[in-house]
């Protein structure tokens, strides 16, 4: 198992995690680290698991009645599948965002407004307009439609919805946040500031993006974790892992030559 | 090494190392004939290696316009990314490799081949050494093959040590022989070419050694 050590605690600590759909096993003995002060990206070809894996890492797999999920996930040193622990709570510390952007059918105030109402987080409207103020800007997009909060969310552009989705998830305080592919279905206009963004948030939250696109992973993360078949093949600092990966099935995948 | 799935991204590399190993060999080729110009106080055969040096200078602008498209076109990675800026990087010094043997040919009117001047018996012994450095190290860069780099490097040593005895008895034949100054001082650059190509393989043989590895040689391994 090739886990480097991280530069600090680590945020989410994995260790023997395995994922069975049914009979098939979809993740095979992963043990990973996710700390705070770097983004951490997931590659790999189709069906090798990463989203699977990411999705272990806030239990959206419990949502699969055939998944299940072995092994130990803990979020701060907490062990996210004990029995007593509130999946709702879960999933607003550790936030996701989807390859496409799902904005709720209201308006963009609203989306971003709907977790911190339901979880509390705000006394009053003045605060909840604070929150979704901070959000927005976070999200790189408070200055394009401060003058239309009210315009329904899902009437912006595909890369605004994405980064409406983003402030959706921050708006609720997340400690780390989730993105499976976030960009697959953006203009590269769209994309970059995508990126832009998840250098900014770097830091303030632990962020994991899964991504088929590897410039992407090269540009955006510090760590990048490489699965093939179900198992972590290789993990390890980016710059490391796409000038001179140590296992063979990484470089044959990062250069091309897979399959 | 397996194929990528793109098949004229291969076709590219393939392409760039053919035009690395053909600069190589007219640079090999631009040091053998300058110094058996030199000689042989050939003038003609002289003219023919300073010209051949356009040659080489058109490869090396088609080696960095061709790293250059692979670069911005196929973004390579790991070995192949390696390998196209080893390619690039080893025009370069190519380049300049070609440049001292042009040099050397420039010189060869300026010696008067009937002034006899010991030293210079051992010019041809210093260019055979340096010479077969250059065409080691081009198979090496072709093999991907670290060792047989290694052993280039550990070959520079013999360079210089020629170098250090042509500079002494040059030294002394110049307080010997006041009037040949000038031609002895053309023959001690004449060593200081050669002697830079020694150091010019060597570096090649450590961009082969990082191509290879993705690790820098490491100083006791170059010093071995």
């Amino acid at each position: 198992m090739h886990a480097p050590a991280p530069t600090a605690a680590p945020k989410i600590s994995a260790r023997h995690v395995s994922v069975h759909y049914g009979r098939k096993q979809a993740i095979d003995d992963v043990s990973i680290d996710v700390d705070m002060e770097n983004v951490t990206a997931f590659i790999g070809p189709s069906g090798c698991g990463k989203s699977t894996f990411l999705r272990t890492l806030n239990r959206m797999n419990d949502t699969i009645p055939t998944a299940r999920v072995a092994g130990d996930i803990r979020l701060d040193g907490e062990d996210i599948y004990a029995a007593d622990m509130d999946v709702v709570q879960l999933r607003a510390r550790v936030g996701m965002v989807f390859q496409k952007p799902n904005p709720f059918p209201k308006s963009i105030y609203e989306n971003v407004a709907y977790g911190p109402r339901i979880h509390g987080l705000a006394a009053n409207k003045a605060e909840l307009d604070h929150i979704v103020e901070r959000s927005l800007t976070r999200a790189g997009l408070w200055g394009e439609v401060k003058d239309r909060l009210s315009d329904s969310g899902t009437a912006l552009s595909g890369g605004q919805q994405q980064r409406l989705c983003i402030a959706r998830a921050i708006a609720v305080d997340p400690e780390v946040i989730l993105m499976d592919e976030p960009c697959s279905a953006l203009d590269p206009i769209a994309t970059a500031k995508i990126e832009e963004l998840v250098h900014e948030l770097r830091g303030k939250y632990a962020i994991v993006i899964v991504t088929h696109n590897m410039q992407q992973a090269a540009r955006v993360s510090q760590r990048t974790a490489f699965f093939h078949l179900g198992t972590l093949v290789e993990y390890g600092v980016t710059s490391q892992i796409f000038t001179n990966p140590r296992q063979e099935r990484t470089k044959d995948y990062i250069t091309g030559r897979y399959g | 090494m397996n194929e990528h799935t793109v098949k004229v991204f291969d076709n590219e590399l393939g392409q760039l190392r053919g035009l690395v190993a053909q600069m190589g060999g007219l640079a090999e080729q631009a040091i053998e004939q300058a110094v058996a110009a030199l000689v042989r106080g050939d003038l003609t055969a002289a003219a023919r290696v300073v010209e051949g040096d356009r040659r080489i200078d058109v490869l090396e602008e088609e080696v960095e316009g061709l790293a250059v498209q692979l670069i911005a076109l196929r973004a390579p990675m790991a070995d192949d990314l390696r390998e196209v800026l080893t390619g690039m990087k080893f025009a370069n010094t190519l380049e300049r490799v070609a440049d001292h043997a042009k040099n050397i040919a420039k010189r060869v009117s300026e010696i008067d081949t009937s002034v006899r001047i010991e030293p210079m018996s051992v010019l041809p012994a210093m260019a055979s050494v340096a010479g077969e450095m250059l065409h080691d190290v081009l198979d090496a860069f072709a093999a991907r093959d670290v060792e047989a780099a290694r052993r280039v490097c550990e070959r520079d040593r013999a360079v210089d040590d020629l170098y250090n005895s042509i500079f002494r008895a040059l030294v002394t034949f110049m307080m010997e022989n006041p009037k040949s100054i000038s031609q002895a001082a053309h023959l001690l650059f004449i060593a200081k070419n050669l002697e830079r190509i020694g150091d010019q393989a060597t570096n090649l043989a450590e961009m082969v050694h990082y191509a290879a590895t993705g690790e820098r040689m490491v100083e006791r391994e170059r010093a071995s």
